[in-house]
């Protein structure tokens, strides 16, 4: 797949991923500096730059978290530079903070955010939320593409944008955009050899001081202004203007694929809408489009937010509008093909009915496991031993031991966010005597982990956290991170933890069953916060590293 | 025995770590050289670690939608037989279901037999065949790992898919690494004879 993407055979079509389609888009475009934290439904777009980058002359890195990832493109995109920072939804929440006062600022270069939603949670805990909110929070034009061709060709609409307007753009996919396959038509690229940036002093532009700042939010609202006439006219809002028809659907992203299937199915012909920017809306465009219209279907997966928008343009020019939307589409989950033909057959007053077999099996819900041979198996075993599992809570986070909530093992009392797990063990244990395990893993530890550790210690409690050590991002396809064997010079986790100021601190190999169930009894009677980091290597690493290179790692804190 | 059809739907049943997805980018791509247009949708992340997964492909003259329509599945391919029931949603009475007779217990469950299995499906449609490819796969090439790509070879063999054998055979070449390349054509020659 990566010789596919760098190559020049301009015109001609491959079978790419969303993922794939917006790198060899960003490429395109002639990105210079690419930052990410892994995360499911995005990976890939990282895992590709992570192989590509030093032949394609693209500075990459994965960050700690999302919010540096960002910091990190916004650096670039100062010094005057292409930057692309891509990222799983919830990414978008832990950089927020960075986001929201780059869009006052604005940047040199261009920089643009890839965040990929996942509707109907296919590979995430924590929440099903609709990132759209983020447009209107922050400001940040959006566009919403439904396969991979546009993938690629809004990846670099957003680049034009973003240094048109010195503004940050964002591109959204989800699951079925991001994971979907199909054939996408190249344009030119021509390998380029590295860039060196160049950060020119501003301080009227970079620094967001009041009363300056109050100024570049005046400015940031004029650019979304000018922004707005340019999706007003841009063809990525395309949509054919009734002419006698009386029942119009105004649609975005994957949403738009079902209409046309759906189309197809009930044998219609029906003017459709399909907005490809979702902030600033093209409201003129929208209006003209429903003014002789009785009634419109806005078919949009998760929040109502297009729905609302034409409701209240609707008021304006055509107040008898009917507008249909979430009383016939869940809020809830993804939709589906005949989901969207059923709606706009009820609408129509059309038969449309897939036959339902109602099978009356039990099929057992397949969860997924950890594999055979994980080391996790380790540390739960020695736990359970440990431990009552009654007696004991469990905090639980995102990872491959987010599983330890499934059966057989249920060792999961709570799950939240990344860095939670170790944030909301604190507040349990100040005000319950209640015994408390935690477990974060690695990569987590680094993302958000080490602000909550520290705050167990500052703020005197006494959790027991299992820091998980198995020198790998797993879940997301085993990608590096601060501490792992394929970064140079590792970052030790027993040095920050020691750093913190954590006493009961003990690195061990959960092959040492007895050593590991001494301990946590041990640990749970202490009134300090105490850490184990169970180290052993992921079975995926373990081919990777000989275990030479994983004892590199090995520190006072371990038994020699 | 399809040809004259506008789409076909096909949705690949398993559990993670079958390679389906490997089966997804073979047959996107004989699709793609016989010129046909081409949507898959598939999982990654939690959903590859053991549990079930469920992939589509839908290819024909115009497709929009990367997922298959409820009881509009033309072929189902099973790679464990307890997944294949959950493919109903997609399935109606002229469904085909080509099942690899393999079953990986789910943890904490009694397995459901293969004749419980059969006369489940057989509510909805009678086109069901089980081929034993992990069997003949582990005797004829010593591993099983290839079972999916016999089974996908056999269907294109069988008339089951409208996309001819050599187009398939190319688009293995295509995507199968050089160093596993020998070994998945031994599964496609196999399915031939």
């Amino acid at each position: 797949m990566e010789e596919v993407l760098l190559n020049n055979k301009s015109g001609k079509k491959f079978i790419l991923l969303g993922n794939e389609a917006i790198v060899r888009g960003a490429l395109e475009s002639g990105v210079n500096f690419v930052s990410t934290y892994p995360g499911t439904p995005a990976s890939e777009i990282g895992n590709i730059f992570f192989k590509i980058g030093q032949k394609a002359g693209v500075y990459f890195e994965f960050s700690t978290n999302e919010k540096v990832a960002l910091e990190a493109s916004v650096g670039a995109a100062f010094s005057g530079l292409k930057s692309l920072v891509a990222m799983k939804n919830f990414g978008l929440n832990v950089c927020s903070d960075a986001l929201i006062p780059v869009m006052y600022t604005g940047i040199k270069g261009s920089l643009v955010l890839i965040v990929a939603e996942d509707v109907g949670c296919w590979s995430s805990a924590q929440s099903e939320q609709d990132s759209r909110a983020y447009s209107y929070l922050a400001h940040i034009p959006t566009l919403e593409s439904s396969n991979p061709q546009e993938c690629k060709d809004f990846t670099k609409l957003a680049f034009e944008i973003s240094e048109k307007f010195k503004i940050p753009v964002m591109v959204k996919t989800s699951t079925r955009v991001a994971h979907q396959r199909a054939p996408v038509q190249f344009s030119n690229y021509e390998v380029e050899s590295r860039k060196i940036g160049r950060f020119v002093k501003n301080p009227k532009r970079f620094v967001t001081l009041p009363p300056r700042v109050l100024e570049m939010k005046k400015e940031l609202l004029e650019k979304i202004e000018k922004i707005k006439e340019f999706s007003e006219k841009s063809q990525i809002n395309k949509g054919r203007i009734p002419a006698k028809a009386d029942f119009g659907i105004i649609t975005s992203g994957i949403s738009f694929l079902y209409v046309m299937e759906a189309e197809k199915e009930l044998n219609l012909d029906l003017p459709v809408l399909k907005l490809g920017f979702f902030y600033p809306l093209p409201e003129e465009k929208i209006k003209k489009f429903i003014k002789n219209l009785k009634k419109v279907l806005i078919i949009e997966e998760l929040e109502p937010y297009l729905e609302k928008e034409v409701k209240m343009l609707a008021k304006e020019i055509n107040c008898k509008l009917k507008v249909f939307g979430k009383e016939l589409l869940s809020e809830v989950g993804e939709l589906r093909p005949e989901v969207v033909s059923s709606a706009i057959a009820t609408i129509k007053n059309k038969k449309y009915q897939p036959k339902v077999y109602n099978l009356k099996s039990s099929i057992a819900k397949r969860f997924p496991r950890l594999c055979p041979g994980c080391p996790y198996w380790l540390v739960i075993s020695a736990v359970k031993k440990a431990v009552n599992e009654k007696e004991v809570i469990f905090g639980g986070e995102i990872g491959c031991y987010m599983l330890f909530g499934h059966p057989p093992i249920r060792l999961q009392d709570y799950l939240s966010c990344m860095g939670s797990s170790v944030g909301i063990a604190h507040g349990i244990k100040k005000v319950s005597p209640q015994k408390l395990i935690t477990f974060v893993g690695d990569s987590s530890f680094f993302h958000a982990g080490i602000p909550a550790l520290i705050n167990t210690v500052f703020n005197k409690s006494n959790p027991l956290i299992i820091i998980l050590n198995n020198l790998t991002t797993a879940m997301t396809g085993h990608q590096p991170h601060p501490g792992a064997p394929a970064t140079p010079d590792g970052i030790k986790i027993e040095d920050i933890v020691s750093a913190c100021g954590v006493k009961n601190l003990k690195v061990i190999d959960p092959i040492n069953q007895e050593e590991f169930t001494k301990t946590v009894k041990e640990f749970l009677e202490k009134d300090e916060v105490s850490v184990i980091i169970a180290r052993r290597p992921c079975i995926f690493v373990k081919e990777k590293y000989t275990s030479g290179d994983i004892s590199r790692s090995r520190s006072k804190y371990e038994k020699k | 025995m399809k040809k004259n059809k506008k789409d076909f739907n096909l949705i690949i049943v398993g559990t993670g770590g079958q390679g389906l997805i490997t089966l997804l980018q073979i047959l996107a791509e004989a699709a793609l050289i016989e010129g046909y247009e081409v949507k898959t949708s598939e999982l990654h992340g939690l959903s590859q670690r053991g549990g079930s997964v469920e992939v589509h492909i839908r290819f024909g003259k115009e497709i929009f939608s990367p997922l298959v329509s409820q009881g509009k599945a033309d072929l189902i391919l099973g790679l464990e037989m307890q997944e294949c029931l959950k493919a109903y949603y997609f399935s109606n009475p002229q469904t085909i279901f080509l099942i690899n007779r393999y079953l990986i217990p789910i943890p904490l469950q009694n397995p459901i037999s293969e004749n419980e299995i059969l006369k489940t499906i057989k509510k909805i449609t009678k086109n069901i065949e089980i081929v034993p490819a992990v069997e003949i796969c582990q005797k004829e090439l010593g591993t099983n790992v290839v079972a999916g790509i016999y089974l996908l070879s056999l269907a294109s063999f069988k008339n089951l898919i409208p996309l001819q054998p050599k187009s398939i055979l190319k688009a293995i070449k295509k995507i199968i690494p050089e160093k596993y390349l020998e070994l998945n054509e031994k599964a496609f020659n196999l399915a031939k004879s």
